[in-house]
């Protein structure tokens, strides 16, 4: 094969207008078209699937005579939210829900801090299989864990406790905290730090007043992150909780309406629509933050 | 890459500098580490939640009986197919589609369908068991439509409740693959793509020749994390069926929960849990390994 100096045939239409490039480019252009209305239908076909189930729980919520399938309501009426706004219902596990998860995820994010910091700034031969061990505990099934820890708290007198469960919560979100903070520790440059501690700052001081406010929306993302995950969660105070009057909403919805009998569908729909709100509002507040790839992406590539 | 400050100081001072990482030490020792001690433990004992006050270390018969006992035979049976239905086939798959076809559809419904299948994800476990609960009713949506097309109708949480729980699912968990094809897709250079639209290769060809082998890391890790998940799922199983009926949608953790709380074998239940764990570590070792992690 001979070198090619730039003379010579052109490969493919690089060079300026060759014959037969129009009408290629408006085929091209015409077959982009047709692909993206295709995309656009395959598209839409999975949304109507993914929105079936959201259209009934809307729909249910503001018709009194909601029954199973998606139907239009008669009249729409408030009557399902005011019937499920009572104490009981409503308020008491909402409440218990925003104690529960608000002080796990409290310390979750302060312990996360507080071990993204030396891991993040000292090198130490520990460094590494700490946080290898963090991130392998990250993926273990932690309902598998509920049989023995159950156990464990009945030893030592944990059982419904909403701090006992509190704790147990806070642990199960932590290591995937620490692991994000450390990352987001990691994009904090160092300079702002060297000349705090010139100036006497300690070590506390220098996190709480220099670093964590640089990296204020790394904290978001892991705080809002975390009370999304916990406010969700159901199986831990459904083994760990028992007194009616401490259960947070995610049980309580199972055992106010679990029992299939004569279940109001359309309170129903309402209790769950009041119950879902925080979390999809908070998912919008960090939604940009976290972009098309999502934090655990990022968290993924290391 | 990390930044690190220069060492000052002696022994004492460094450990004063690794003071904070304690709390958090503290926690995962005690309610973690603990608890998977305690699990080993218990697995080999006959603890049982009633009756008899003292405990025997019985060895391996736990185990031997749950390989022989037909209901964890069956339980494994119907966690591999959840997980493979569910996982790598339903939300791995519709995920990657979802995420390619998004890079080709116009802005409205991108944006559309994206907000769906992510508001799916971000509600609460239960309500969204509660929302597929009543879509696959036998009095619900589903049968609705399909009565609508002259299809034929059926009770879909008696028939085929593993099949009912695992579109369940993926329609719950699908968002997490999107997001993550999403952002590995986005990271492919167009030059790439359009060199070889140029060169006259079809889209499947290169998809399948140009697309696929570029984002196989993001398709391993994927994998691994819709696994590690699916295999602890309870409560959209608990809540739409209970594990039934009968035995029928009885996953790993469902009988471990039935075996340990509701007929008190706590020394069994365990034995099962140990071996998800078991299970769980596997997947976790792989997946650190296949990441190759810079920490």
């Amino acid at each position: 094969m001979t070198a090619r100096g730039g003379r010579g045939p052109t490969p493919r239409g690089s060079g300026p207008a060759t014959p037969g490039r129009g009408p290629a480019r408006t085929g091209r252009v015409r077959r982009r078209t047709r692909q993206r209305l295709a995309a656009d239908l395959a598209l839409l076909a999975v949304a109507a699937a993914f929105a079936v189930p959201l259209l009934w729980l809307l729909l249910a919520s503001v018709d009194t005579q909601a029954d199973l399938r998606v139907r239009l309501p008669g009249s729409v009426t408030p009557d399902n939210f005011s019937a499920v706004l009572t104490p009981d219902i409503t308020f008491t596990p909402m409440l218990n829900s925003l104690v529960l998860c608000g002080s796990s995820t409290l310390l979750t994010v302060v312990c996360a801090a507080l071990a993204a910091y030396p891991l993040s700034r000292y090198r130490s031969r520990l460094t590494r299989p700490y946080l290898l061990t963090v991130l392998f505990t990250t993926c273990l099934p932690i309902t598998a864990v509920m049989v023995p820890v159950y156990g464990l708290f009945v030893q030592v007198n944990l059982v419904d406790t909403t701090y006992g469960t509190a704790l147990f919560l806070a642990t199960s979100q932590l290591p995937f905290a620490i692991w994000l903070m450390k990352n987001f520790m990691d994009g904090v440059p160092l300079a702002l730090e060297e000349a705090a501690w010139t100036d006497g700052a300690s070590m506390p001081q220098t996190l709480v007043r220099v670093v964590l406010p640089l990296m204020g929306p790394g904290v978001t993302v892991v705080t809002v992150y975390t009370f999304i995950m916990l406010w969700g969660n159901f199986f831990v105070p459904f083994m760990l909780l028992l007194s009616p009057d401490r259960l947070p909403a995610s049980v309580s919805i199972f055992t106010f309406f679990g029992n299939y009998g004569s279940v109001v569908y359309g309170q129903l729909a309402a209790f769950s629509i009041l119950y879902s709100t925080p979390v999809l509002l908070l998912y919008v507040l960090i939604a940009r933050r976290l972009g098309g790839g999502f934090a655990l992406a990022g968290g993924v590539k290391g | 890459m990390s930044i690190f400050v220069p060492a000052r100081g002696g022994a004492r001072s460094r450990a004063v500098r690794w003071l904070p990482i304690a709390p958090a030490t503290l926690l995962l020792l005690l309610f973690l580490a603990g608890p998977i001690g305690y699990c080993v433990y218990i697995a080999f004992t006959d603890m049982q939640l009633t009756g008899s006050s003292t405990v025997d270390f019985v060895g391996l018969a736990n185990f031997r009986r749950a390989f022989a006992d037909p209901a964890f035979r069956n339980a494994v049976r119907l966690t591999l197919v959840f997980t493979v239905l569910s996982s790598l086939i339903g939300q791995n798959t519709l995920g990657l589609a979802l995420a390619a076809l998004m890079r080709r559809a116009s802005r409205p419904v991108r944006t559309v369908t994206g907000a769906l299948v992510i508001t799916a994800w971000v509600l609460p476990e239960i309500v969204a068991a509660f929302l597929l609960y009543a879509f696959f009713r036998r009095e619900g949506t589903l049968n609705a439509i399909l009565g609508w097309l002259h299809l034929p109708t059926q009770n879909w949480l008696f028939t085929l409740p593993i099949l009912a729980v695992s579109f369940a699912n993926v329609w719950r968990g699908t968002a997490f693959s999107m997001l993550i094809y999403s952002a590995a897709l986005a990271e492919i250079p167009r030059d790439i793509e359009e060199a070889a639209e140029v060169d006259g290769a079809g889209g499947a060809r290169r998809f399948w020749h140009i697309t696929l082998p570029m984002i196989r890391r993001s398709i391993g890790t994927n994998l691994m994390l819709n696994t590690l998940q699916t295999l602890s799922v309870f409560g959209l199983i608990w809540a739409m069926t209970r594990g039934g009926p009968g035995d029928r949608s009885q996953t790993l953790p469902v009988f471990m929960y039935d075996q340990a709380f509701l007929k008190s074998l706590i020394g069994y239940g365990t034995a099962v849990a140990l071996l998800l764990l078991l299970v769980g570590s596997l997947f976790s070792v792989v997946y650190l390994r296949l990441m190759k992690v810079d920490v």
